[in-house]
């Protein structure tokens, strides 16, 4: 793997820059984290159609542009984010604009004791110890060029840490938003969520953008799910239609916890999004689910990945897709069930709905299975609107328009309905039902 | 009402409808019979508008108007209604949004005001009673995991919630037990008035007992081959269908 020329020399000076200054803060481990993934990074290159993992993604889009690191902006005022946060007033929300925190923009809403949400920029000050014990130990860059240069610029960010049985009734918003003044840029946020033992909290992780710029996100999430604790973690992606976005989330889970996964991926010219999760003690469960809408020419990947690495686990994943126009969806979900994983309980589906004729998708369930005592299942659609029931409803007086909008809604409803806070699962319904119908007045 | 003329048909380039001629008046019931593969189903189809039909010759002219100009939704929205003989399963979309979508549009098409999901209850519990079902039906997602009966059953519900003027009602007795055939007749008749007109496509006359024609038409080789009052249907009871049809039909 090579990287071009160009994106080379603008990466090396913008380490080099950001070494310099806010690069060279912080702890010696993460500075000397910092240089290891960039060196990592260096030797990795971007990937290429020939990395099996990005078999049917080309980042060539990314990787032959001049990206360079964002700089702050404060030109974004609080009702410009209206649209993005749920009409909730009572929850936590820590807002980034372009990458970097927003204290005027952020509230920390009545949160309970022993709850912390923090920017990274102050934790690295402030919370040293947890950012020592869990960042970088969750994911590794080792084969994941993106996780290795997120690392390398590694600053600004969200710390979510929940205490020991503490139960957060409200949903945890961090929310990133990139505007117009970022036009050519990067950012490289990274985020830490740790609920610790029989902790319940749910974190929503938001990407938005208030115009329609073409930058780039690389995110990395890491998130430390205790003994005994349920994380929802929901990830909403709605970068600007011109935008590219990687986006990795990693979890690890302990003894008995649980762990449920939602992806919603709308937005962004060429976006891939890792949701990959750790069973690492016994009696774990997960469930991934998500949905992906797009269409034109937006190219959506969706790479999931569940390691039963003990017994007496279960997951659940059911992904879906929602293809128009000329757009192309990526589905590559793997099971991966260990030897000493019996009792693995395992299934997962992946269904897609052709809009067009031009839409396509490539989709790959996997199941690796090395232990002899397990039940999985996996499974994947393509199909089409029914054309019978399109003229059922039409024939009862529903316009052939409405009849496409209301079964494209009703394909995407039974995973939507999983979406435990409310407020993200009617917004979400909603934009489903409108998207459709918007396409259609153009 | 509906005058239709030398109509032809065909799905897939096979010709089904070879000719048919048929005039309905308001406050008249038409009972269309005929053995498997007449096509009684596919001039139900035709009229509502199935696309998957192609209309090759012929007219239907319906209150005065080309009905064939009209898309499926807009028929509908002009009073025509089948009932499927294969009520359609929809995943997803429950049976009370599904027809207070239906039932807005067409009032939205006749410019009257829309219901909100509360005044829409209220229509709906007394039409319910029609065809005997129950509220939790309409939470259901249409026709899902329906029995056979209650699919029949919701196809009347929708007859009676949207009001046609011509309703076709396509082989709704087939699949149903004696008890469930009572409730569906009982709902049709309930529904008649003199501004409307009922045609009923059937292969048995036992719903004929129940809803009674004014006109009986034996459908054979995609054209009617006889017409006649109620009492052809209890001739073609007791001695069949095969006295009616041509040697050539009989060979296929």
């Amino acid at each position: 793997m090579t990287m071009t020329a160009t994106s080379s020399t603008v990466y090396q000076d913008d380490f080099a820059a950001f070494t310099s200054d806010e690069g060279g803060e912080g702890p010696s481990w993460a500075r000397r984290m910092r240089r290891d993934a960039f060196a990592k990074f260096e030797r990795l290159g971007f990937p290429t159609p020939r990395n099996e993992d990005w078999h049917f993604t080309s980042v060539a889009p990314i990787s032959e542009s001049d990206f360079r690191l964002a700089q702050p902006t404060s030109t974004v005022r609080a009702e410009q984010l209206a649209p993005f946060t749920f009409g909730a007033t009572d929850w936590c929300t820590i807002v980034f604009v372009n990458g970097r925190f927003s204290a005027a923009l952020s509230s920390v809403g009545a949160l309970p004791a022993g709850v912390r949400v923090v920017d990274l920029a102050t934790a690295w000050r402030e919370d040293e110890l947890l950012l020592e014990r869990f960042l970088g130990k969750i994911t590794s860059f080792d084969e994941h060029a993106f996780t290795a240069l997120n690392t390398a610029f590694m600053y600004d960010g969200a710390l979510v840490h929940i205490g020991k049985e503490v139960v957060v009734g409200t949903p945890i918003h961090i929310l990133f938003v990139a505007d117009a003044t970022t036009a050519k840029s990067v950012q490289h946020p990274r985020n830490l969520i740790v609920a610790e033992r029989n902790s319940k909290a749910s974190v929503i992780e938001s990407y938005v953008s208030l115009g329609s710029a073409t930058y780039f996100t690389n995110a990395v999430t890491e998130v430390e799910v205790g003994a005994g604790a349920t994380l929802t973690h929901i990830k909403l992606q709605r970068e600007s239609e011109r935008a590219f976005h990687v986006g990795t989330v990693d979890a690890r889970q302990e003894r008995d916890s649980h762990f449920v996964s939602f992806s919603y991926a709308a937005g962004a010219e060429l976006s891939r999004t890792n949701i990959y999760t750790l069973l690492a003690g016994e009696g774990c469960g997960s469930t991934l689910n998500g949905l992906y809408m797009v269409d034109g020419e937006q190219h959506v990947d969706h790479q999931t990945r569940i390691e039963h690495a003990q017994p007496n686990c279960f997951s659940r994943e059911v992904y879906k897709g929602i293809l128009d126009g000329s757009s192309h969806g990526v589905f590559n979900g793997k099971v991966y069930v260990h030897p000493v994983a019996q009792k693995t309980d395992g299934k997962q589906s992946n269904n897609n709905l052709l809009l067009s004729d031009r839409a396509r998708i490539d989709t790959k369930p996997q199941l690796e299975i090395f232990a002899d005592d397990v039940k999985c299942t996996h499974g994947a659609t393509i199909g089409r609107l029914d054309d019978a029931a399109q003229f059922y409803m039409r024939s009862r007086g529903i316009s052939a328009d409405n009849a496409r909008r209301l079964l494209t809604y009703a394909f995407a409803a039974d995973v939507l309905e999983t979406i435990e806070v409310a407020e993200v699962r009617e917004e979400l319904e909603r934009l489903t039902l409108e998207r459709f119908t918007e396409e259609e007045r153009v | 009402m509906l005058e239709i003329s030398d109509l032809h048909a065909s799905v897939g380039g096979k010709e089904i409808l070879r000719g048919i001629t048929l005039n309905v008046n308001a406050d008249e019931v038409h009972a269309v019979m005929g053995p498997n593969g007449s096509g009684k189903s596919t001039l139900a189809q035709v009229l509502a508008g199935n696309p998957a039909f192609e209309v090759t010759r012929g007219t239907v002219t319906y209150e005065g108007g080309n009905l064939l100009e009209l898309a499926p939704e807009e028929r509908a929205q002009h009073g025509v209604f089948l009932a499927f003989q294969y009520p359609i399963e929809i995943p997803g979309v429950s049976n009370a949004y599904f027809l207070r979508s239906a039932y807005n549009e067409i009032r939205r098409s006749k410019g009257l005001e829309e219901l909100d999901p509360m005044e829409f209850l209220d229509v709906m519990d007394e039409k319910l009673k029609i065809v005997d079902m129950s509220q939790e039906m309409l939470d259901r997602s249409v026709n899902m995991g329906f029995s056979g009966g209650e699919k029949k059953r919701n196809e009347i519900m929708q007859m009676a919630v949207l009001d046609p003027k011509l309703a076709i009602l396509d082989e709704t007795d087939s699949g149903l037990d004696i008890d469930a055939l009572k409730i569906v007749a009982n709902g049709v008749n309930a529904l008649k008035r003199p501004d409307k007109a009922t045609i009923v496509v059937t292969h048995y006359q036992r719903l004929l007992n129940y809803i009674v024609p004014d006109f009986v038409h034996v459908l054979a080789g995609g054209r009617i081959v006889r017409s006649g009052g109620k009492e052809l249907a209890l001739e073609l009871e007791e001695r069949g269908y095969d006295w009616l049809l041509e040697p050539a039909e009989l060979a296929r």
